[in-house]
């Protein structure tokens, strides 16, 4: 009997702290774990008997990568609780920051904690040393995603504008058209970039997902949306959890969700295999530039993915900016009532849902949130399942580094999902 | 960067990585801050560590378990320097909302199977468990603050961090007062400054992120607020943020639950 294990004790360049361990046993792959030894920061215990209206300042801080995906998640759960809906220019407003956070977001992972894996760096600082003028352009994608969200939400991490109904205070005419060179240069330094991702070398790796992303009609999904699924499902948010079911086991370290029993696949692999037709057609271009078809099952290609998404949002920022006539109020009016409310919106990594029921007094009575990376923890050990079963040959060094990149495949923020995960205090 | 760098590391203990974050947002400056400094342990941002010990290390996060607990003695052990960043690692954080509940409450709220849970009764900021160099305040810490304070370090010199309140810089940006002329809730009087008076710039009160500043006369602007007609609730939810673990903040939301009023 042989017996072989890869362990990567800390997983670098993802946000929070995990760790991998696959176990091979003549032969066969036996055990797969990605381990979470973030501790747990009890969200949906907190918010319990808290006002309604600071929901999104709280739940922003379970993640500082995505706080906007929290804020717009929220917001849209107690409007459902309440009955409302808000109007187009303040859903296009939203739709403005939420680009800021997904070229912000994307930019990171793309060149700071992806890309130095197809170029042999440990960092995209290293990776500075040879590729100077990518690295020096990807930090100014990242910083023109940041200064929007600075602009519309009054800073990056954790923005102060956000409320439920809309905003605190609408930005000016000159302040967003003072924000766009900056954004129009910056899609120009995105597709300069597209032609060394799409050069980097991708594992044959196509997997069978089940894909579950938000669809917006003629938008591609983000701020909004139905629930659509890679097997024809189209139905409202509400019915989120009649189909996810989430188990907390003990040695999976995680809560694992599973779509009608199945795992899925949430983020970008989902949002554009189920949503090309919405994307821009400057959009489309990048994505046969970067070689990419209409729909994508190989993860390791998910920094493609990701820079055609890098692409669209530069694209519609610009163009929110450009069509923005003004609103006539920076919120509605709240009609606080009790009720049960929904809410999912596409936070960079995939679809994030809360829910809320809220009582007469507007104080919440129960939370739940369901971050991407939960969803995502069951597909990610089964890709790293099939992926080490078929490299068995390869030296350990070698096959556990390809481990390492098959997880940043999913950018997974560890922080999200934490206030879900089982916590598991072993450092080995 | 010259052998003779110093050399830094980042830690995380529990929180979002959105101070830490505030470091790779440092976009201008990130390549000159790598020459000027080692990064030998930031696993966030590099898959490449140096061994201990450093010349200075960041320490994001609260102390929430028992593992935690003796991490950070390791942290110090092997840090010339350390320094807290940001409201997690500096007075507990949101998390520290525990410390008043009973915590079996909150895990069985969460999890399907609390027994699979370890955690600490409280979350404590590093200085209840080591001696601290220099604590960086703020929900999240402001990008420029970091960089004087990590350059002050570096230098061998004082970080200039103020210390009076949010007023102050409000007043400098010559924003209207929120509190006297729309009759907000506002915590400027008795926040420490740092983020420029952001809230005010976006028309809605402060909220105190960046925690007390340090002579916070929390119970006179609690009556205040209070004889603005906010009820106990609502100021005692005001005080019970990100901060709540800070003497001035928590005392004063205890005071409010205790029904001063």
């Amino acid at each position: 009997m042989t017996r072989r294990t890869l362990a990567v004790n800390a997983l670098a360049r993802v946000e929070g702290e995990g760790g991998m361990f696959v176990q091979v046993r003549d032969g066969q792959v036996e055990a797969v774990t990605l381990d979470i030894f973030e501790p747990p920061r009890f969200f949906e215990a907190l918010l319990r008997g808290r006002d309604f209206s600071e929901a999104p300042d709280i739940t922003a801080r379970i993640c500082g990568i995505c706080p906007v995906a929290y804020q717009m998640s929220a917001c849209l759960a107690i409007e459902d609780a309440f009955g409302i809906e808000v109007p187009d220019e303040i859903r296009l407003m939203r739709r403005l920051l939420y680009c800021g956070e997904w070229i912000e977001s994307h930019a990171l992972h793309i060149f700071f904690l992806h890309a130095p894996d197809f170029l042999g760096f440990d960092s995209g600082i290293d990776m500075a040393r040879e590729h100077r003028e990518v690295v020096e352009a990807a930090l100014r994608i990242k910083a023109a995603g940041n200064d929007l969200m600075s602009v519309v939400g009054g800073r990056s991490v954790h923005p102060v504008n956000v409320k439920v109904g809309g905003f605190h205070r609408l930005p000016t005419v000159a302040e967003l058209q003072a924000i766009r060179p900056r954004l129009a240069a910056a899609l120009e330094d995105v597709l300069a970039a597209v032609p060394l991702l799409a050069g980097f070398e991708f594992p044959d790796f196509d997997q069978p997902y089940l894909y579950l992303a938000l669809g917006a009609g003629q938008d591609y999904p983000l701020e909004a949306g139905r629930l659509t699924t890679s097997t024809g499902s189209d139905m409202p948010v509400a019915e989120f959890g009649e189909h996810v079911v989430e188990e907390h086991v003990e040695h999976s370290n995680a809560l694992h969700a599973r779509y009608d029993g199945d795992p899925y696949v949430v983020g970008p692999l989902a949002r554009y295999s189920l949503h090309y037709d919405a994307l821009s057609p400057m959009a489309k271009q990048v994505a046969a530039a970067a070689g990419l078809s209409q729909k994508c099952r190989n993860p390791f290609r998910s920094i493609l993915v990701r820079a055609v998404e890098l692409a669209y949002a530069l694209e519609e920022a610009v163009r929110v900016i450009d069509d923005w006539q003004g609103a006539a109020a920076p919120a509605i009016e709240v009609p606080v009532r009790a009720g049960v409310g929904h809410g999912a919106t596409e936070a960079p990594r995939g679809l994030l849902y809360h829910r809320y029921r809220i009582a007469e007094d507007g104080s919440i009575g129960e939370a739940t949130i369901v971050p991407p990376t939960s969803q995502n923890q069951l597909a990610v050990e089964g890709d790293l399942r099939a992926f080490v079963q078929e490299r068995l040959e390869m030296p350990d060094e070698q096959l556990s580094y390809q481990c390492e990149t098959a997880i940043r495949n999913y950018d997974p923020c560890i922080s999200c999902a934490t206030h879900f995960l089982d916590l598991r205090v072993e450092r080995r | 960067m010259s052998t003779s760098a110093p050399s830094l590391a980042v830690w995380k203990f529990a929180s979002c990585d959105g101070c830490q974050l505030s470091l790779l947002n440092c976009e201008k400056e990130l390549l000159a801050v790598a020459d000027a400094v080692q990064i030998a342990y930031f696993p966030e941002a590099t898959r490449g560590y140096i061994e201990g010990p450093y010349d200075i290390s960041l320490v994001e996060g609260s102390i929430t378990t028992g593992e935690d607990a003796r991490r950070i003695q390791e942290v110090r052990a092997v840090s010339k320097r350390v320094i807290t960043i940001g409201a997690c690692a500096t007075s507990g954080g949101i998390q520290a909302l525990r410390n008043s509940a009973d915590v079996r409450d909150f895990t069985e709220a969460v999890y399907a199977h609390p027994e699979y849970i370890s955690t600490l009764e409280r979350s404590t900021p590093i200085s209840a468990h080591i001696t601290v160099d220099f604590q960086l305040r703020g929900c999240p810490i402001d990008r420029a603050q970091l960089l004087e304070v990590v350059a002050a370090f570096v230098q061998g010199r004082q970080p200039r961090i103020p210390t009076y309140s949010v007023c102050v810089e409000c007043k400098r940006r010559g924003l209207t007062c929120v509190a006297v002329a729309k009759g907000m809730a506002c915590l400027g009087p008795v926040t420490q400054a740092g983020c420029g008076a952001l809230c005010p710039s976006f028309d809605r009160g402060c909220y105190g992120c960046f925690g007390p500043q340090d002579s916070a006369n929390t119970s006179s602007l609690a009556d205040r607020l209070a004889s603005a007609g906010m009820t106990s609730r609502d100021i005692q939810r005001l005080f019970s943020t990100y901060n709540v673990g800070s003497q001035a903040f928590g005392a004063q939301a205890q005071r409010e639950q205790g029904g001063a009023r």
